[in-house]
């Protein structure tokens, strides 16, 4: 019974707390509020937003409501997060697999590489890029063309965009051929497993992927074009690029101060997981008479792979929560167009910045979720 | 099989091969050299883009004549093995060497051969390198903010208190050592807190008052980033306790805390705390807006100090609390006399290094208003005396910040293999 009282009592008097911290804020929330005359409540997001967003995935203007806003937002922060997590991918991989090179200054130049970029504020990485870097690029007339279809200026960066004919039809060819490949590796591995015999899955794999959206490019009138970036005067001195796809500065400046900056952490992740993989793993597989292909693909692979995925989700999910430094160089993500633009016009600090931060909390619980769930999946079970 | 491969070495003819290879490996590079040097091109006879590659191939036909097994030569032999093992590996070395030589002689000339740095105005700087007049100029408002030149005395000497006193637990005499925990944890926070709020911001002791929208540039940056470190390291420590507590209710408050606010990035968080933080306090309480940032990245970085000190917490065997319950120890004292003097031991390079994360992230105080060092440049850049000096700008910051923080990781680095070899 003593021991019984001796659990509760601390409980309790933390859930007091907890509870009266948040009566004493909500209170004051309360009585600020009437005070000055706002009221609680998320009516606002069907209003009629009335500004405008420079940069949106999906039509917008000011005619649409602050729920349009947000998903603009959302939408940005979200492409801004993938194209980097992309780029930051390849390069982390790269220096991760460099940096344990047996040549010594690949190995050492990854090395200062990592030591550079993960020594200096994002922030500052981000200015760099975007005030000093970028402000170099030629104006929009004296821009020379990049494989003769893309330009580089300093109004951003412009690239043909492709005009699909039909494309639902290439979809589904897609689709088709990834399922097909699925069912053919159903049936590689029942017959290497019954029979012993081994297909050689990869060509087989390449060959449908290729061929499939092929044939529906030649029988399903599918038919792909692309629209070039062409220069358009507007003013005497003023030139702009039109047609095709452009990219602001601020979304090139944030790719490349994200993924440069991320990498970095990767790369350190990747060659943990390599070098975690014990020695003896590699010499066993070879003594067995596996290919060195067969080595890296069946024993090493699966093996680091457990290792370095974790951290290198962690690493992903910082790289979305970081992106929110957009703000500071006004690309319109969710922090900038919703908790910087909408909230201003509004003045609903509670609810804007709660929904904000809900947001980015969802996203992170569910990736964590994710990554727990993949975690129990290959984790070694141990007899 | 007399077959033989006419460019790969064997120890018969390796004196010939290797001053062949030596040669070609020298033209390529000197090509390379006087190319981005000097500006001449001493292949420029040979046709087309054959003189743009010509060192390349030059190289590695160099790199492949002395590779050889064993030559008895020490720095050959020491070459082959580090940087050309394989035609891979030349080809990659070849190339970082091209790219060092090519990089090298733009970067020395901006920074230092055409740079200006003498001078008082823009007009000084003519070259066409970097203008550190400017950084010279500037160099006060980026160490201080809008700090008064004149008062300046007060914010070094109270850093060179505050550092002091950070030392002193190194001087204790043994009889003291047993409350060096107790001092690092509480009294010295208290006593570098007094010590900063009486000598920088002023008030008392005949010294006038600045207020804190004064306050800023890299001064700034360390006065938010130490008050943080100390506040949130107990924090940490409470939620950590409370994370891997038996009871249900103290765990899971821990718990929806600490994934909260990892779950937010901090520019939400410092959006908080300057607008929606002030309707929940009174509402004839005013609370300073620094006051509001450091609470905010308190409460941000409170979470992750948790979460590595509970890595601490569990990285301690299981008999250690055994052995402390056998002896009748309550919880709290086992905690302070047992667990915790060795699960702190266990986390100081990971406090380190989510300080490091943390002096990382002050410059996202600029978000909200208050001019650290990455404000004051904002603010620099803008000046129309002083337009267009972005790029030094931003260089000289980040250069400060890499050498703080390289030398922070460097030193966790090093805390982490010394007590890796005390286990």
């Amino acid at each position: 019974m003593n021991n019984k009282i001796k659990k509760i009592i601390p409980q309790l008097i933390t859930l007091l707390f907890v509870i009266l911290v948040f009566a004493f804020f909500s209170i004051n929330a309360s009585i600020n509020m009437d005070s000055r005359g706002i009221d609680f409540g998320f009516g606002f997001l069907s209003q009629e937003s009335s500004f405008d967003v420079q940069f949106s995935l999906i039509d917008y203007d000011g005619s649409y409501s602050y729920y349009r806003a947000y998903l603009v937002g959302l939408l940005n922060t979200l492409l801004v997060s993938f194209i980097s997590i992309i780029f930051c991918t390849i390069i982390g991989v790269i220096i991760g697999v460099a940096r344990l090179s047996p040549n010594y200054l690949i190995r050492n130049t990854a090395a200062w590489y990592v030591e550079f970029f993960r020594n200096i504020p994002l922030l500052l990485q981000l200015f760099f890029w975007y005030y000093a870097a970028l402000r170099v690029l030629p104006l929009p007339e004296k821009a020379d063309a990049l494989l003769g279809v893309s330009y580089l200026t300093i109004k951003g960066f412009y690239i043909p965009s492709m005009i699909w004919n039909n494309l639902d039809i290439f979809i589904y060819s897609i689709l088709a051929s990834i399922i097909s490949i699925i069912f053919i590796r159903f049936y590689a591995k029942k017959i290497q497993e019954t029979k012993g015999k081994q297909i050689p899955l990869i060509y087989i794999s390449a060959a449908i992927l290729i061929v499939l959206p092929l044939l529906s490019f030649l029988f399903g009138n599918v038919s792909l074009s692309f629209e070039i970036p062409v220069l358009k005067k507007l003013a005497k001195t003023s030139y702009i690029f039109e047609g095709g796809i452009s990219l602001p500065p601020e979304l090139i400046a944030l790719v490349l101060s994200l993924s440069l900056y991320t990498s970095t952490f990767i790369a350190e992740c990747v060659r943990a997981g390599i070098q975690g993989v014990g020695k003896g793993q590699r010499e066993a597989a070879a003594s067995v008479g596996l290919t060195p292909n067969q080595v890296l693909k069946l024993v090493i692979m699966p093996q680091a792979l457990r290792i370095i995925i974790p951290p290198t989700t962690n690493q992903y999910l910082n790289l979305t929560k970081n992106s929110s430094l957009a703000a500071a160089i006004a690309y319109p993500d969710l922090v900038l167009v919703f908790a910087g633009t909408a909230l201003m016009q509004t003045g609903k600090a509670i609810e804007i910045v709660s929904i904000t931060m809900f947001t980015y909390l969802t996203i992170s619980l569910a990736i964590a979720a994710l990554m727990n769930w993949y975690n129990k999946k290959i984790e070694i079970k141990e007899k | 099989m007399n077959y033989k491969n006419i460019l790969k070495a064997d120890e018969n003819n390796f004196k010939t091969y290797l001053s062949i290879g030596l040669l070609l490996i020298f033209i390529s590079l000197l090509d390379v050299f006087l190319n981005s040097f000097f500006k001449i091109n001493i292949t420029s006879s040979l046709p087309g883009n054959f003189s743009l590659f010509s060192p390349l191939i030059l190289g590695l036909i160099g790199l492949q004549l002395i590779r050889i097994e064993y030559s008895g030569i020490k720095y050959i032999d020491l070459l082959n093995k580090n940087i050309n093992n394989n035609n891979f590996n030349a080809l990659l070395t070849l190339l970082i060497i091209f790219c060092i030589f090519k990089a090298f002689p733009p970067a020395l000339s901006w920074m230092i051969l055409d740079a200006n740095i003498s001078g008082d105005t823009k007009d000084a700087c003519t070259g066409t390198g970097a203008c550190w007049t400017y950084i010279k100029v500037w160099l006060r408002r980026f160490m201080y903010g809008m700090y008064p030149n004149e008062l300046h005395w007060r914010i070094n000497s109270a850093f060179i208190l505050v550092i002091g006193l950070g030392f002193a637990g190194y001087f204790f005499k043994d009889n003291l050592k047993k409350y060096l925990a107790l001092y690092y944890v509480i009294i010295y926070p208290l006593i570098a807190f007094l010590v900063i709020y009486y000598l920088i911001s002023g008030g008392s002791f005949g010294l006038t008052w600045v207020e804190t929208g004064a306050w800023g540039g890299l001064s700034l940056t360390f006065i938010v980033s130490f008050f943080c470190l100390i506040f949130c390291f107990p924090l940490g420590m409470i939620l950590a306790l409370g994370r891997r507590s038996n009871l249900p209710t103290i765990r899971y408050i821990s718990v929806g805390y600490i994934e909260f606010w990892r779950g937010v990035p901090l520019i939400t968080v410092l959006f908080m705390s300057s607008v929606m933080f002030p309707m929940f306090l009174p509402q004839d309480f005013f609370m300073d807006k620094l006051v509001r940032v450091i609470i905010a990245i308190t409460l941000f970085e409170g979470a992750y100090c948790a979460e590595v000190i509970r890595g601490g917490l569990q990285a301690l065997p299981r008999g250690q609390y055994d052995a402390a319950k056998s002896l009748g120890m309550g919880y709290w004292k086992m905690h302070i006399f047992v667990i915790l003097p060795q699960a702190l031991k266990l986390v100081i390079p990971g406090i380190c290094n989510t300080f490091l994360a943390l002096v990382k992230d002050t410059p996202l105080i600029f978000v909200v208003g208050l001019s650290e060092l990455a404000g004051m440049l904002a603010l620099a850049k803008t000046n129309p005396k002083w337009l267009g000096f972005a790029m030094e700008g931003y260089v000289f910051a980040a250069i400060i910040f890499w050498i703080i923080c390289y030398a922070m990781s460097k030193y966790s680095y090093n805390l982490e293999a010394k007590y890796k070899t005390e286990r």
